[in-house]
């Protein structure tokens, strides 16, 4: 009888000590959407309407993720990744959202596409205390940690990259004559305040003239035309792909050969040089920070192998040339990256801290040099870009790696 | 023959609605009313706030389905009156530190205005040119509130912060359902406003005008006064639609209220079926869910699958949902006869 009872005690004893040391050793900290299990991401991409091209980064997140998972997921958690379309239009992008965090309940919204879309979700987000991670657009304003301390961007600002041609024009051709063309939004004025900013004094008399065109227009002929009877010589292109590539284009057809700026959004060789002829694109200049998959330099890259052999089994039907398909995998490894470094504490306050943690990460697809930092006042991931010439068919970088930081 | 003479013996574009046909029986419009005042209690707050755009929309559907229901001019512009009115109500709040119940009569105020003015040279065209001319009032508006000039107020292309209201009188509900019931206040005004204005002299000045122009002008209907009116009249009611979304949204940008806008519009009054009020809420909720149902069913074909669903409603129900309820009808005649 009274082994039995001794019997009971010491197992009763010895329950007790594994469930309080077992909760003691594990410390699992979880916020709505994660478990033990899952980790559930929500997103918003453009997969109809007028931006439905970048519907693709969506498609590789997604793709990217469930390679992550058959690895056997983060610290043995499953991603659940919910992507919506919001049809790059801001009222659609409010709706989705509110039901990836209120319907679905996300843990937090990773890369959501667009500036427009951004700005209308970001107090909403705030509000909530649910993070807005890694915002796929290039405007200045995701880096203010101070007012928004849940959203952060990924991408370099197109005000950085405005200065870090203003800071290659200042040293190369001092007495250069700038026309600009840029786009209408904000996206185009951003670039040129970058510009300005970079010049600094100079900028009023070095811009010799700044034009503007609408998406809405079908050509920009005229536009460019106008710009080649300013009697600039230096041509800044602030344009998206399709703009991009009929400016280059015009240029070759009026014969005007000024020195040919083009921003890293239209530098893609699949979507722009390509169509619009490597004979008339040959010496423009832009910058970079991601590799680019259509250049033959970096097939032998163990990072843009890793990228390939990635498409290849996840996402075979993924076209090489679109620079989507970079973009999506450097903005999903960067977000396994955070939480990995999150490990069992899934919070969403965590995962903020996490994520303005990050030292001298780089993402296979990031051009060497290129690392992400961030800190809890510096919430700009990649604030570097390098120089690049397109000779014969495909980009040249040339120089070092330069920093467009906003001091 | 002469543009006159051309009209004048034309089919009219819409076909004559009788105006009892036009609302609902007073016992399914309590039984709509109070599952509207009801269902929000038990349900999430995105589902409110999904609800509450039902009703924005359905507003603005209803304000199109005045002007092509009632009067028979087509507009493809409402976008425009709808945009005008969030930003008159999104300015109001943020620049000048108005209360937000306030902003709505003004929008409402500034788009009648807008619209009567519209309604003046619109009056030269009539059929398809009226919906090309409007149609360009759609694709202009998102440029003009991205001009430098109005930046100052319009925030430019990063568009406007509207901060959401709380529920007044520290009542006990979040400002989604507050937001809801709100709005759910402001549509039963305008609907039953609406439903009078359609059986008043103007309302039936409208019909005639619709049913056939000369016939109307001889019976001695001042067909320009009227035509603009219901121009004006539906641009307030967009406008008020307008301001609300702004407030619902809590944010205002050009790239809101492009020609898409003024097409889903265009979509929901026609699947609600043209000239019947109430459709213009089922129209909303077919703008609303079959996007998110089509991207349910195949996330790269949405826009496909979207099509193909658009299209059977179209064939199936060439008019809408007024169709799907009178056949509903008749068969709850036949049982109760039985």
């Amino acid at each position: 009888m009274q082994v039995v009872q001794q019997l009971r005690i010491a197992a009763l004893a010895t329950a007790v000590i594994a469930l309080t040391s077992g909760g003691a050793l594990a410390q699992k900290k979880y916020d709505t959407g994660a478990s033990d299990t899952e980790i559930k991401i929500g997103n918003i991409m453009p997969y109809s309407g007028p931006a439905s091209a970048y519907g693709v980064i969506g498609k590789t997140e997604e793709a990217y993720f469930k390679k992550i998972n058959a690895e056997g997921g983060i610290n043995g958690r499953k991603i659940n990744f919910v992507t919506y379309d919001d049809a790059y239009s801001p009222p659609k992008a409010v709706e989705q959202v509110r039901k990836l965090v209120e319907s679905d309940e996300v843990l937090f919204v990773f890369n959501p596409l667009g500036t427009p879309s951004n700005s209308a979700i970001q107090k909403y987000l705030n509000g909530k205390k649910i993070p807005q991670l890694f915002v796929a657009t290039g405007a200045t304003k995701w880096n203010d940690p101070k007012n928004f301390p849940w959203t952060m961007g990924w991408q370099p600002s197109y005000q950085s990259e405005g200065r870090i041609y203003a800071k290659y024009l200042l040293k190369e051709k001092p007495g250069a004559k700038i026309g600009v063309l840029f786009q209408n939004d904000d996206f185009g004025k951003d670039y040129l305040k970058g510009l300005k900013d970079g010049l600094g004094d100079k900028a009023a008399s070095m811009i010799v003239m700044e034009e503007s065109y609408e998406t809405s227009e079908p050509s920009i002929d005229g536009h460019i035309v106008k710009l080649k009877a300013s009697g600039a010589d230096v041509f800044f292109s602030v344009t998206t792909p399709k703009f991009a590539a009929q400016a280059i284009k015009k240029l070759a057809e009026i014969d005007w050969h000024p020195l040919h700026l083009v921003v890293n959004v239209s530098a893609s060789v699949g979507s722009v040089i390509k169509p619009a002829g490597f004979e008339n694109s040959q010496g423009i200049l832009s910058a970079a920070y991601a590799k680019d998959a259509a250049d033959a330099q970096w097939d032998n890259d163990p990072g843009m192998k890793k990228f390939f052999e990635f498409l290849a089994q996840y996402y075979p039907d993924a076209n090489k040339l679109d620079s989507s398909t970079v973009y999506g995998y450097g903005a999903a490894q960067t977000l396994v990256k955070v939480l990995q470094m999150c490990g069992d504490d899934l919070t969403r306050a965590n995962v903020m801290k996490q994520a303005a943690s990050l030292k001298d990460f780089a993402p296979d697809t990031l051009l060497p040099g290129v690392k992400i930092n961030t800190s809890a006042t510096d919430f700009a991931p990649i604030e570097q870009l390098q120089m690049m010439r397109f000779k014969g068919e495909k980009w040249e970088l040339f120089g070092e790696a330069i920093s467009g930081a906003i001091e | 023959m002469s543009a006159v003479e051309e009209i004048a013996s034309q089919a009219p574009a819409v076909e004559a609605v009788p105006k009892r046909a036009m609302t609902l029986s007073s016992g399914t419009a309590f039984v709509i009313v109070l599952l509207l005042l009801v269902v929000p209690l038990f349900v999430k707050n995105f589902i409110i706030f999904q609800m509450t755009m039902l009703l924005i929309y359905g507003l603005a559907v209803l304000a199109l389905n005045i002007l092509t229901g009632g009067s028979g001019q087509f507009s493809l512009g409402n976008s425009a009156f709808y945009a005008i009115g969030a930003y008159t109500s999104a300015i109001l709040m943020e620049q000048y530190n108005v209360n937000y119940a306030l902003t709505l009569p003004v929008a409402g105020v500034i788009c009648f205005g807008a619209g009567f003015l519209f309604g003046q040279p619109a009056l030269r065209l009539s059929g398809v040119y009226l919906a090309l001319a409007t149609f360009a009032l759609a694709t202009a508006m998102p440029q003009i509130l991205k001009l430098g000039f109005f930046e100052q107020w319009t925030g430019g292309v990063q568009g406007l912060v509207v901060t959401k209201p709380d529920a007044p009188f520290g009542l006990p509900m979040s400002q989604d359902m507050w937001l809801y019931y709100f709005t759910l206040a402001i549509t039963i005004a305008i609907y039953i406003f609406s439903v009078n204005l359609l059986r008043s002299r103007s309302g039936r000045a409208f019909m005639a005008i619709r049913d056939n122009e000369i016939a109307a002008s001889a019976m001695g209907i001042d067909v320009a006064t009227y035509k603009t009116l219901a121009f004006g009249v539906s641009a307030g009611i967009t406008g008020v639609a307008g301001g609300l979304g702004a407030i619902a949204v809590q944010f205002v940008a050009p790239d809101s209220y492009t020609i898409t806008l003024a097409i889903s519009l265009f979509l929901g009054m026609v699947v609600g079926g043209v000239g019947w009020l109430p459709g213009s809420f089922v129209g909303s909720a077919f703008i609303i869910f079959v996007p998110n149902i089509a991207e349910g069913i195949s996330k790269g074909l949405s826009g496909a699958v979207f099509g193909v669903l658009l299209f059977l409603v179209i064939f199936l129900v060439p008019h809408g949902s007024r169709q799907v309820a009178m056949v509903a009808q008749q068969l709850l005649g036949k049982l109760r006869k039985n």
